[in-house]
């Protein structure tokens, strides 16, 4: 029994990790720019597709490293290309237009990579359990937990620290004057989604080596990445570093007791902060509209 | 000053002659449609779309909000009407109040946590209520057949007393059918748009905090529009299992959320009629796409993708603005 909850509590653990980087970048990109990017689990597709194809040039490490910052450049390009045009109009417009954009992305990387499922290899090390007795965690699962903490941190960073991280806060709350006071908004939400889309492709080179790569791999994790920022609260990345965290554990913890439940555990989660705290755990309140 | 009023037509007078045009095009479909390679089940498909679009164009178009999980109401209002007709008795009447009631109580219920929310993040919160209900249907093998969807249950001829509709095997009569439920609900909603009622939402889509300083109830508005549009959602949700004789979860999930929105927006969201345009136009790309056998998500995802950037007033819109400029 005592193995079972620890097995489901790591296994809730990494898929959380995987619901935070995802819904850290979709939160990122809501704040600053008021767009819910569907196309977010198309993004992590392509991150975890580069790294297969640079494993063979590279190797897995190599891949790791690369692979998301070409994420980020593609993920420029698109907001440069398409999204930018629909900032000033109706969301209604940004939602059908990356829920298009998925579309697209999904089939190409089915063109361009195959229909069938493909391994993403990882290094022998890292395929080895850690102890005997945990024989369920391998390190590839201690790493992937790692690499997202490292990351998470990194973010936080980036934000507290850097100018562009400073501005991106600064226009998250108060885009106007950011704008008034000489920077660059149109630039700052392009690097910004270059963020939010280099998080996308970290999570899916993490995600392929787990559980391999196919077409609509992202699909799966979109849904509970917006019920993480959801239940966090809107406007507040800890909140959704939290929300990611506590449906993933939750979810993994009901497999234990009624595996059927599993999903179903989100949605109430989140029904449940809905009705009792409608801004979300760490939301703030003038964060609604 | 005055020479712009002259010259434009009536207000009143346009409407009049489209309605007309409309209506005589609906009417005569089982003439007209075979010539162009259509069938008869087409145009029922057509107002099935067209209806869900409307209703959900009652939010969108004329509250200002938007919900990205209308599918939730409309696959709630076929599943209500498939099991009523599978369990409970074979009478479409029944099966379409069993449907519409499912799929409107639930949209009432999820409305009364979404009315605090505002812009993406109520899309989100009706996205992500729109997979609570598809997860139900999916994973609740017993009742609803989950991934293969609801079989085994058909359409039933109606027995007026006097008179029986045999909208069973006759698929003229059925289309019919359809479409004097579908004007006898947008003739209903039509009311509802144009009551005072209407005209608050109106209001409250073309400046929200104007509205609540004059003292109305914002939220109670968005929460009964989102219950009058859920409501209509799941009666054409309704004709749907009628049409196909069948209930697929994936009417549930959030993809065909988006082709009802992508419905509304291609006809024109700012309009009345648009989304009756926009369901014309989807289902014969729709029809096109289905001969498709690999990209059609590229095919699909490119339409979408270029409409909202060079189509973004939709087919009705564009001609309304030409109209009057």
């Amino acid at each position: 029994m005592l193995q079972l909850v620890l097995f489901n509590l790591t296994n809730g653990l990494i898929v959380g990790a995987f619901y935070v980087l995802m819904a850290l970048g979709l939160s990122l990109i809501i704040n600053l720019s008021n767009v819910v990017n569907f196309a977010h689990g198309n993004f992590l597709a392509i991150g975890g597709y580069l790294a297969f194809t640079l494993t063979p040039y590279l190797g897995f490490w190599g891949a790791l490293l690369v692979s998301p910052f070409l994420t980020a450049i593609f993920g420029y390009i698109i907001e440069k290309l398409l999204i930018r045009h629909v900032y000033a109009r109706n969301h209604i417009y940004s939602l059908l237009l990356t829920f298009g954009l998925g579309f697209i992305l999904q089939d190409a990387c089915r063109f361009i990579w195959g229909p069938s499922p493909l391994p993403l290899g990882i290094p022998d090390i890292l395929s080895l359990p850690i102890t005997a007795d945990l024989f369920f965690i391998t390190w590839y699962r201690v790493f992937m937990v790692v690499v997202v903490i490292v990351a998470v941190a990194g973010l936080f960073a980036f934000l507290r620290y850097t100018r562009v991280g400073m501005r991106i806060r600064a226009g998250t709350l108060d885009l106007d004057t950011v704008s008034a006071l000489g920077v660059n908004v149109a630039a700052l939400r392009s690097y910004n989604f270059a963020v939010g889309s280099f998080l996308a492709g970290l999570a899916g080179v993490l995600a392929a080596g787990q559980i391999g790569l196919n077409p609509n791999m992202g699909d799966d994790l979109i849904m509970p990445s917006f019920i993480a920022i959801i239940v966090g609260g809107v406007g507040s990345l800890t909140g959704t570093l939290l929300g990611g965290l506590l449906i993933g554990v939750a979810s993994a913890l009901t497999t234990v007791v009624y595996p059927a439940g599993a999903e179903a555990v989100i949605y109430i989660i989140m029904a449940l902060v809905l009705l009792i705290r409608p801004r979300g755990l760490l939301g703030e309140e003038g964060m609604l509209t | 000053m005055s020479t712009p009023l002259a010259t434009a037509p009536s207000p009143a007078a346009r409407p009049w002659r489209q309605l007309l045009i409309i209506w005589a095009l609906l009417l005569t479909v089982p003439l007209w449609l075979p010539l162009l390679g259509g069938y008869t089940a087409m145009a029922g498909r057509v107002l099935v779309f067209a209806l869900a679009a409307m209703s959900f164009n009652m939010l969108l178009g004329f509250t200002g909000v938007m919900s990205f999980g209308h599918a939730a109401y409309f696959g709630l209002g076929a599943y209500g009407a498939g099991l009523c007709l599978k369990f409970v008795a074979a009478s479409t009447p029944l099966a379409m109040l069993a449907g519409t009631l499912l799929g409107g109580i639930a949209g009432t219920l999820f409305g009364l946590l979404l009315v605090r929310r505002r812009g993406v993040y109520f899309a989100m919160v009706t996205i992500a209520f729109g997979q609570v209900c598809f997860y139900i249907a999916y994973k609740w093998d017993d009742l609803t057949g989950g991934y293969d969807g609801l079989r085994g249950f058909a359409r039933a001829p109606i027995d007026l007393g006097f008179a029986t509709l045999d909208i069973a095997n006759n698929g003229t009569l059925f289309y019919f059918f359809i479409l004097l439920v579908f004007g006898l609900a947008v003739g209903l909603q039509a009311l509802v748009l144009g009551s005072p009622f209407g005209r608050t939402l109106l209001a409250i889509r073309e400046n929200e905090r104007r509205a609540r300083f004059l003292g109305l109830p914002v939220e109670r508005h968005i929460w009964l529009s989102f219950s009058i549009s859920c409501f209509f959602t799941a009666l054409a949700g309704s004709l749907y299992a009628l049409l196909n004789n069948f209930a697929d979860p994936l009417g549930l999930n959030y993809i065909m959320s988006g082709n009802i929105v992508m419905i509304t927006v291609m006809g024109g969201m700012r309009t009345f009629w648009g989304p009756l345009v926009g369901a014309v136009l989807f289902v014969m790309l729709q029809d096109y796409v289905s001969s498709m056998t690999t990209n059609w998500m590229f095919f699909v995802g490119m339409t979408f993708v270029l409409v909202v950037l060079f189509f973004p007033r939709g087919l009705m819109g564009m001609l309304k603005r030409k109209a009057e400029a």
